[in-house]
Protein backbone atom coordinates (compact mmCIF):
# COMPACT_ATOMS: atom_id res chain seq x y z
CA UNK A 1 0.00 0.00 0.00
CA UNK A 2 1.22 3.39 -1.16
CA UNK A 3 2.17 6.16 1.66
CA UNK A 4 -0.22 8.31 0.34
CA UNK A 5 -3.08 5.35 -0.08
CA UNK A 6 -2.79 5.24 3.88
CA UNK A 7 -3.11 8.55 4.57
CA UNK A 8 -5.99 9.19 2.26
CA UNK A 9 -7.96 6.28 3.63
CA UNK A 10 -6.90 7.70 7.29
CA UNK A 11 -8.21 11.22 6.19
CA UNK A 12 -11.36 9.80 5.07
CA UNK A 13 -12.10 8.07 8.07
CA UNK A 14 -11.29 10.84 10.15
CA UNK A 15 -13.43 13.04 8.07
CA UNK A 16 -16.38 10.62 8.65
CA UNK A 17 -15.84 10.52 12.46
CA UNK A 18 -16.00 14.52 12.59
CA UNK A 19 -18.91 15.04 10.49
CA UNK A 20 -20.80 12.88 13.33
CA UNK A 21 -19.00 15.12 16.03
CA UNK A 22 -19.65 18.57 14.37
CA UNK A 23 -23.02 20.32 15.81
CA UNK A 24 -25.84 19.71 13.63
CA UNK A 25 -25.84 21.47 10.32
CA UNK A 26 -28.70 23.92 9.55
CA UNK A 27 -29.73 21.81 6.36
CA UNK A 28 -31.63 24.03 4.13
CA UNK A 29 -34.57 22.61 2.80
CA UNK A 30 -34.73 20.33 5.75
CA UNK A 31 -36.22 21.61 8.88
CA UNK A 32 -37.29 19.79 11.44
CA UNK A 33 -35.73 15.89 9.98
CA UNK A 34 -33.78 14.56 12.08
CA UNK A 35 -30.49 14.39 9.90
CA UNK A 36 -26.86 13.65 11.36
CA UNK A 37 -24.31 14.57 8.74
CA UNK A 38 -22.87 11.22 9.67
CA UNK A 39 -23.69 9.29 6.64
CA UNK A 40 -22.68 12.31 4.01
CA UNK A 41 -19.23 10.23 5.01
CA UNK A 42 -19.52 7.87 3.39
CA UNK A 43 -21.38 8.85 0.22
CA UNK A 44 -17.95 11.18 0.54
CA UNK A 45 -15.63 8.91 1.13
CA UNK A 46 -17.04 6.74 -2.48
CA UNK A 47 -17.30 9.67 -4.72
CA UNK A 48 -14.23 11.20 -3.37
CA UNK A 49 -11.61 8.21 -3.06
CA UNK A 50 -13.26 5.49 -5.54
CA UNK A 51 -14.77 1.78 -4.93
CA UNK A 52 -11.06 0.38 -2.84
CA UNK A 53 -9.87 3.00 -1.18
CA UNK A 54 -13.12 4.18 -0.10
CA UNK A 55 -14.40 0.97 1.39
CA UNK A 56 -10.73 0.94 2.99
CA UNK A 57 -11.37 3.82 4.71
CA UNK A 58 -14.67 2.81 6.15
CA UNK A 59 -13.28 -0.87 7.42
CA UNK A 60 -10.69 1.43 9.06
CA UNK A 61 -13.59 3.76 10.55
CA UNK A 62 -15.31 0.85 12.06
CA UNK A 63 -12.40 -1.05 13.10
CA UNK A 64 -11.50 2.25 15.73
CA UNK A 65 -15.12 2.64 16.38
CA UNK A 66 -14.59 -1.44 17.84
CA UNK A 67 -12.02 -0.22 19.38
CA UNK A 68 -13.39 1.84 21.44
CA UNK A 69 -13.94 5.16 20.41
CA UNK A 70 -16.74 6.77 20.99
CA UNK A 71 -17.08 8.30 16.99
CA UNK A 72 -20.13 7.85 15.71
CA UNK A 73 -23.04 10.36 15.94
CA UNK A 74 -23.75 11.39 19.18
CA UNK A 75 -21.34 10.21 21.05
CA UNK A 76 -21.89 6.45 20.37
CA UNK A 77 -18.76 3.86 19.53
CA UNK A 78 -17.10 0.84 21.22
CA UNK A 79 -18.84 -3.09 20.78
CA UNK A 80 -22.12 -1.97 21.86
CA UNK A 81 -22.73 -0.13 18.11
CA UNK A 82 -22.51 -3.50 16.65
CA UNK A 83 -25.34 -5.17 18.92
CA UNK A 84 -27.89 -2.77 18.01
CA UNK A 85 -30.72 -2.69 15.44
CA UNK A 86 -28.92 0.18 13.54
CA UNK A 87 -25.77 -2.32 12.66
CA UNK A 88 -27.04 -2.97 9.22
CA UNK A 89 -26.33 0.85 8.54
CA UNK A 90 -22.72 0.61 10.72
CA UNK A 91 -21.50 -2.01 8.24
CA UNK A 92 -23.66 -0.54 5.15
CA UNK A 93 -21.44 2.18 5.01
CA UNK A 94 -18.49 -0.29 3.66
CA UNK A 95 -20.82 -0.84 0.45
CA UNK A 96 -21.91 2.44 0.39
CA UNK A 97 -18.09 3.61 0.01
CA UNK A 98 -17.41 0.91 -2.35
CA UNK A 99 -20.58 1.14 -4.72
CA UNK A 100 -20.63 5.24 -4.69
CA UNK A 101 -16.86 4.39 -5.58
CA UNK A 102 -17.13 1.84 -8.52
CA UNK A 103 -20.44 3.70 -10.09
CA UNK A 104 -17.96 7.11 -9.83
CA UNK A 105 -15.29 5.69 -11.59
CA UNK A 106 -17.34 4.03 -14.09
CA UNK A 107 -18.70 7.21 -14.78
CA UNK A 108 -15.59 9.27 -15.28
CA UNK A 109 -16.23 10.82 -18.54
CA UNK A 110 -19.56 12.32 -17.65
CA UNK A 111 -19.73 15.11 -16.38
CA UNK A 112 -18.95 15.08 -12.60
CA UNK A 113 -22.58 16.27 -10.91
CA UNK A 114 -25.11 13.63 -12.32
CA UNK A 115 -22.09 10.98 -12.14
CA UNK A 116 -21.57 11.93 -8.22
CA UNK A 117 -25.49 11.84 -7.76
CA UNK A 118 -26.52 8.81 -9.24
CA UNK A 119 -23.39 7.29 -7.41
CA UNK A 120 -24.66 8.96 -4.37
CA UNK A 121 -28.07 7.72 -4.95
CA UNK A 122 -27.31 4.06 -5.12
CA UNK A 123 -24.69 3.82 -3.36
CA UNK A 124 -25.64 6.46 -0.10
CA UNK A 125 -29.59 5.39 -0.32
CA UNK A 126 -30.58 2.05 -2.58
CA UNK A 127 -27.69 0.14 -1.25
CA UNK A 128 -27.53 1.65 2.54
CA UNK A 129 -31.31 1.17 3.19
CA UNK A 130 -30.92 -2.80 1.68
CA UNK A 131 -28.10 -3.04 4.65
CA UNK A 132 -29.76 -1.20 7.28
CA UNK A 133 -33.37 -2.76 6.82
CA UNK A 134 -31.74 -6.08 6.48
CA UNK A 135 -30.33 -5.05 10.39
CA UNK A 136 -33.00 -4.01 11.22
CA UNK A 137 -35.08 -6.85 10.45
CA UNK A 138 -32.71 -9.65 11.59
CA UNK A 139 -31.49 -7.91 15.09
CA UNK A 140 -35.24 -6.27 15.96
CA UNK A 141 -37.14 -9.52 14.94
CA UNK A 142 -39.19 -7.20 12.06
CA UNK A 143 -40.90 -8.58 8.79
CA UNK A 144 -38.70 -6.87 6.15
CA UNK A 145 -41.98 -4.94 4.96
CA UNK A 146 -42.31 -3.49 8.88
CA UNK A 147 -38.29 -2.60 8.91
CA UNK A 148 -38.72 -0.94 5.64
CA UNK A 149 -41.48 1.25 7.07
CA UNK A 150 -39.79 1.98 10.22
CA UNK A 151 -36.78 3.24 7.83
CA UNK A 152 -38.80 5.21 5.23
CA UNK A 153 -38.89 8.56 7.71
CA UNK A 154 -35.05 8.82 6.78
CA UNK A 155 -34.54 8.86 2.97
CA UNK A 156 -35.40 12.41 2.57
CA UNK A 157 -32.28 13.87 4.66
CA UNK A 158 -30.38 11.47 2.95
CA UNK A 159 -31.63 12.16 -0.52
CA UNK A 160 -30.56 15.70 0.56
CA UNK A 161 -27.08 14.59 1.54
CA UNK A 162 -26.85 12.88 -1.89
CA UNK A 163 -27.24 16.22 -3.95
CA UNK A 164 -25.03 17.61 -0.94
CA UNK A 165 -22.53 15.41 -2.27
CA UNK A 166 -22.90 16.25 -5.62
CA UNK A 167 -22.54 19.45 -5.08
CA UNK A 168 -19.31 19.47 -3.16
CA UNK A 169 -18.02 17.21 -5.65
CA UNK A 170 -18.51 19.33 -8.64
CA UNK A 171 -17.15 22.18 -6.65
CA UNK A 172 -14.21 20.26 -5.47
CA UNK A 173 -13.52 19.04 -9.64
CA UNK A 174 -13.96 22.83 -10.15
CA UNK A 175 -11.01 23.75 -7.15
CA UNK A 176 -8.95 21.09 -7.54
CA UNK A 177 -8.82 18.68 -9.66
CA UNK A 178 -6.87 16.20 -8.73
CA UNK A 179 -8.72 15.68 -4.96
CA UNK A 180 -11.17 13.52 -7.00
CA UNK A 181 -9.12 10.77 -6.85
CA UNK A 182 -11.99 8.21 -7.81
CA UNK A 183 -11.44 9.63 -11.67
CA UNK A 184 -7.51 9.87 -12.22
CA UNK A 185 -6.72 6.56 -10.48
CA UNK B 1 -14.09 14.19 23.73
CA UNK B 2 -16.31 11.64 26.13
CA UNK B 3 -14.61 8.65 26.95
CA UNK B 4 -15.98 5.50 26.98
CA UNK B 5 -13.14 4.15 28.81
CA UNK B 6 -13.59 3.62 32.88
CA UNK B 7 -10.41 5.24 33.64
CA UNK B 8 -11.39 3.86 37.85
CA UNK B 9 -10.16 0.52 37.73
CA UNK B 10 -12.74 -2.38 38.30
CA UNK B 11 -12.18 -5.97 38.36
CA UNK B 12 -12.83 -6.80 34.93
CA UNK B 13 -9.98 -4.03 33.81
CA UNK B 14 -7.72 -6.94 34.88
CA UNK B 15 -9.12 -9.56 32.70
CA UNK B 16 -7.09 -9.72 29.67
CA UNK B 17 -8.99 -8.22 26.50
CA UNK B 18 -8.63 -11.24 24.64
CA UNK B 19 -10.63 -13.35 26.93
CA UNK B 20 -13.51 -10.64 27.11
CA UNK B 21 -13.80 -10.36 23.23
CA UNK B 22 -13.55 -14.10 23.45
CA UNK B 23 -16.66 -14.37 25.67
CA UNK B 24 -18.03 -11.92 24.43
CA UNK B 25 -18.55 -13.41 21.02
CA UNK B 26 -19.30 -16.95 22.68
CA UNK B 27 -22.05 -15.23 24.42
CA UNK B 28 -23.26 -13.46 21.61
CA UNK B 29 -23.21 -16.91 19.30
CA UNK B 30 -24.58 -19.01 22.00
CA UNK B 31 -27.75 -16.59 22.01
CA UNK B 32 -28.38 -16.31 18.65
CA UNK B 33 -30.80 -19.09 18.34
CA UNK B 34 -32.88 -18.52 22.10
CA UNK B 35 -36.09 -16.57 21.67
CA UNK B 36 -37.52 -17.18 25.42
CA UNK B 37 -38.28 -14.46 27.54
CA UNK B 38 -37.02 -15.70 30.60
CA UNK B 39 -33.80 -16.39 29.02
CA UNK B 40 -33.77 -13.30 27.73
CA UNK B 41 -34.59 -11.22 31.14
CA UNK B 42 -31.82 -13.81 33.13
CA UNK B 43 -29.26 -12.27 30.91
CA UNK B 44 -30.24 -9.05 31.36
CA UNK B 45 -30.71 -8.78 34.98
CA UNK B 46 -27.32 -10.96 35.20
CA UNK B 47 -25.49 -8.32 32.77
CA UNK B 48 -27.65 -5.56 35.24
CA UNK B 49 -25.74 -7.23 38.26
CA UNK B 50 -22.48 -7.09 36.37
CA UNK B 51 -22.59 -3.47 36.04
CA UNK B 52 -23.26 -3.23 39.92
CA UNK B 53 -20.50 -5.27 40.75
CA UNK B 54 -18.46 -3.08 38.43
CA UNK B 55 -19.48 0.00 40.44
CA UNK B 56 -21.31 3.53 40.50
CA UNK B 57 -19.63 5.18 37.02
CA UNK B 58 -19.93 2.07 35.35
CA UNK B 59 -23.79 1.95 36.47
CA UNK B 60 -23.67 5.90 34.94
CA UNK B 61 -22.78 4.81 31.40
CA UNK B 62 -25.89 3.03 31.09
CA UNK B 63 -27.15 6.48 30.42
CA UNK B 64 -24.97 6.18 27.02
CA UNK B 65 -28.11 3.88 26.14
CA UNK B 66 -30.54 7.13 25.95
CA UNK B 67 -30.41 7.86 21.77
CA UNK B 68 -31.68 4.09 21.49
CA UNK B 69 -35.15 4.15 23.46
CA UNK B 70 -36.87 6.26 20.01
CA UNK B 71 -35.91 3.07 18.34
CA UNK B 72 -36.52 0.73 21.18
CA UNK B 73 -39.84 2.13 21.32
CA UNK B 74 -40.64 2.03 17.58
CA UNK B 75 -39.84 -1.77 17.28
CA UNK B 76 -42.05 -2.45 20.42
CA UNK B 77 -44.68 -0.63 18.91
CA UNK B 78 -44.22 -2.30 15.30
CA UNK B 79 -44.33 -5.95 17.51
CA UNK B 80 -47.44 -4.88 18.96
CA UNK B 81 -49.15 -4.04 16.01
CA UNK B 82 -48.67 -7.30 14.81
CA UNK B 83 -50.04 -8.76 18.07
CA UNK B 84 -46.67 -10.01 19.44
CA UNK B 85 -46.08 -8.02 22.34
CA UNK B 86 -43.64 -10.85 24.21
CA UNK B 87 -41.75 -11.30 20.89
CA UNK B 88 -41.06 -7.55 21.03
CA UNK B 89 -40.30 -7.73 24.71
CA UNK B 90 -37.39 -10.78 23.99
CA UNK B 91 -35.75 -9.01 21.14
CA UNK B 92 -35.45 -5.79 23.56
CA UNK B 93 -34.09 -7.45 26.39
CA UNK B 94 -31.39 -9.52 23.93
CA UNK B 95 -30.82 -5.99 21.84
CA UNK B 96 -30.29 -4.56 25.43
CA UNK B 97 -28.30 -7.13 27.30
CA UNK B 98 -25.74 -7.51 24.72
CA UNK B 99 -25.34 -3.83 23.66
CA UNK B 100 -24.67 -3.58 27.87
CA UNK B 101 -22.66 -6.50 27.64
CA UNK B 102 -20.54 -4.91 24.73
CA UNK B 103 -20.00 -1.28 26.49
CA UNK B 104 -18.69 -3.69 29.64
CA UNK B 105 -15.51 -4.88 27.47
CA UNK B 106 -15.31 -1.34 26.14
CA UNK B 107 -15.79 0.60 29.43
CA UNK B 108 -12.79 -1.96 31.03
CA UNK B 109 -10.83 -2.19 28.18
CA UNK B 110 -7.92 0.46 27.07
CA UNK B 111 -7.68 0.93 23.31
CA UNK B 112 -3.84 -0.10 23.03
CA UNK B 113 -5.11 -3.54 24.59
CA UNK B 114 -7.41 -3.89 22.19
CA UNK B 115 -5.35 -3.10 19.45
CA UNK B 116 -2.74 -5.75 20.98
CA UNK B 117 -5.41 -8.22 21.56
CA UNK B 118 -6.73 -8.45 17.99
CA UNK B 119 -3.18 -7.55 16.43
CA UNK B 120 -3.02 -11.63 15.91
CA UNK B 121 -6.28 -11.41 14.04
CA UNK B 122 -4.79 -9.29 11.56
CA UNK B 123 -1.58 -11.04 10.32
CA UNK B 124 -3.44 -12.74 7.23
CA UNK B 125 -3.67 -8.87 5.83
CA UNK B 126 -0.04 -9.69 5.33
CA UNK B 127 -1.03 -11.97 2.04
CA UNK B 128 -2.49 -8.36 0.87
CA UNK B 129 0.30 -6.73 1.44
CA UNK B 130 -0.59 -4.69 4.11
CA UNK B 131 0.96 -5.31 7.26
CA UNK B 132 -0.39 -5.06 10.86
CA UNK B 133 2.25 -2.47 11.40
CA UNK B 134 0.34 -0.20 8.74
CA UNK B 135 -3.47 -0.91 10.32
CA UNK B 136 -1.99 0.70 13.84
CA UNK B 137 0.16 3.62 11.97
CA UNK B 138 -3.39 3.83 10.04
CA UNK B 139 -5.47 4.05 13.23
CA UNK B 140 -3.23 6.69 14.81
CA UNK B 141 -3.33 8.70 11.90
CA UNK B 142 -6.83 9.16 12.05
CA UNK B 143 -7.10 9.17 15.22
CA UNK B 144 -4.72 12.30 15.51
CA UNK B 145 -6.51 13.84 12.34
CA UNK B 146 -9.57 14.41 13.93
CA UNK B 147 -8.55 17.51 16.36
CA UNK B 148 -6.56 18.71 13.26
CA UNK B 149 -9.89 18.62 10.87
CA UNK B 150 -11.67 20.47 13.53
CA UNK B 151 -9.12 23.64 14.02
CA UNK B 152 -9.26 23.54 9.78
CA UNK B 153 -13.39 23.56 9.97
CA UNK B 154 -13.17 26.10 12.65
CA UNK B 155 -10.28 28.54 10.37
CA UNK B 156 -12.86 28.42 7.46
CA UNK B 157 -15.89 28.83 9.65
CA UNK B 158 -14.81 31.81 11.32
CA UNK B 159 -13.56 33.79 7.47
CA UNK B 160 -16.87 32.94 6.54
CA UNK B 161 -18.53 34.56 9.40
CA UNK B 162 -16.21 37.32 9.05
CA UNK B 163 -17.22 37.50 5.80
CA UNK B 164 -21.16 37.30 5.89
CA UNK B 165 -21.79 37.65 9.91
CA UNK B 166 -23.61 33.87 9.83
CA UNK B 167 -22.20 30.31 10.17
CA UNK B 168 -21.31 28.54 7.40
CA UNK B 169 -22.70 24.94 7.47
CA UNK B 170 -22.79 22.95 4.53
CA UNK B 171 -21.08 25.41 2.63
CA UNK B 172 -17.91 24.88 4.31
CA UNK B 173 -18.17 21.19 2.94
CA UNK B 174 -16.40 21.79 -0.59
CA UNK B 175 -13.72 24.26 0.64
CA UNK B 176 -13.36 21.72 3.42
CA UNK B 177 -12.87 18.88 1.13
CA UNK B 178 -9.91 20.42 -0.68
CA UNK B 179 -7.83 21.94 2.36
CA UNK B 180 -8.38 17.83 3.72
CA UNK B 181 -6.89 16.76 0.34
CA UNK B 182 -3.83 19.42 0.62
CA UNK B 183 -3.46 18.29 4.26
CA UNK B 184 -3.43 14.57 3.00
CA UNK B 185 -0.40 15.30 0.50
CA UNK B 186 1.87 16.71 2.47
CA UNK B 187 1.27 14.17 5.64
CA UNK B 188 2.04 11.45 2.83
CA UNK B 189 5.04 13.70 2.37
CA UNK B 190 5.90 13.99 5.89
CA UNK B 191 5.53 10.07 6.17
CA UNK B 192 7.63 9.18 3.07
CA UNK B 193 10.39 11.42 4.30
CA UNK B 194 10.35 9.44 7.62
CA UNK B 195 10.74 6.19 5.29
CA UNK B 196 7.33 5.66 4.53
CA UNK B 197 4.90 3.07 6.09
CA UNK B 198 6.06 -0.08 7.60
CA UNK B 199 5.96 -3.04 5.33
CA UNK B 200 6.70 -5.56 7.06
CA UNK B 201 5.91 -6.76 10.83
CA UNK B 202 8.95 -5.36 12.36
CA UNK B 203 9.22 -3.32 15.32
Amino acid sequence: MKDRTLVQVALYAAIFAMLGLLPRFDLPFAAGVPITAQSMGAMLAGVMLGAWRGALAMVLLLFVVALGAPLLAGGRGGLGVFFTPSVGFVFGWIAVAFVAGWIMQALRRAPVFPAALIAAVLGGIVVMYAFGIAGLALVGGLSVLDATKACLVFIPGDAIKAVLVALIAQTVARGMPEALLSRNA
Amino acid sequence: MISLYLAQRTWLHAVPAGWKLLALALISLALAPLDSLPVMSGLLVAVLALYVSLGKAALAQIALLRPLWPLFLILLAFHWWNGDVLAGLVVLARILAMVLLANAVTMTTRMDAMMDAVEPLLRPLGWFGVAPRAVALAVAMMIRLIPLLFALWEGLNESWRARTGKRGGWRLLAPFCIQTVRLSHHTAEALAARGGAPRHNRR
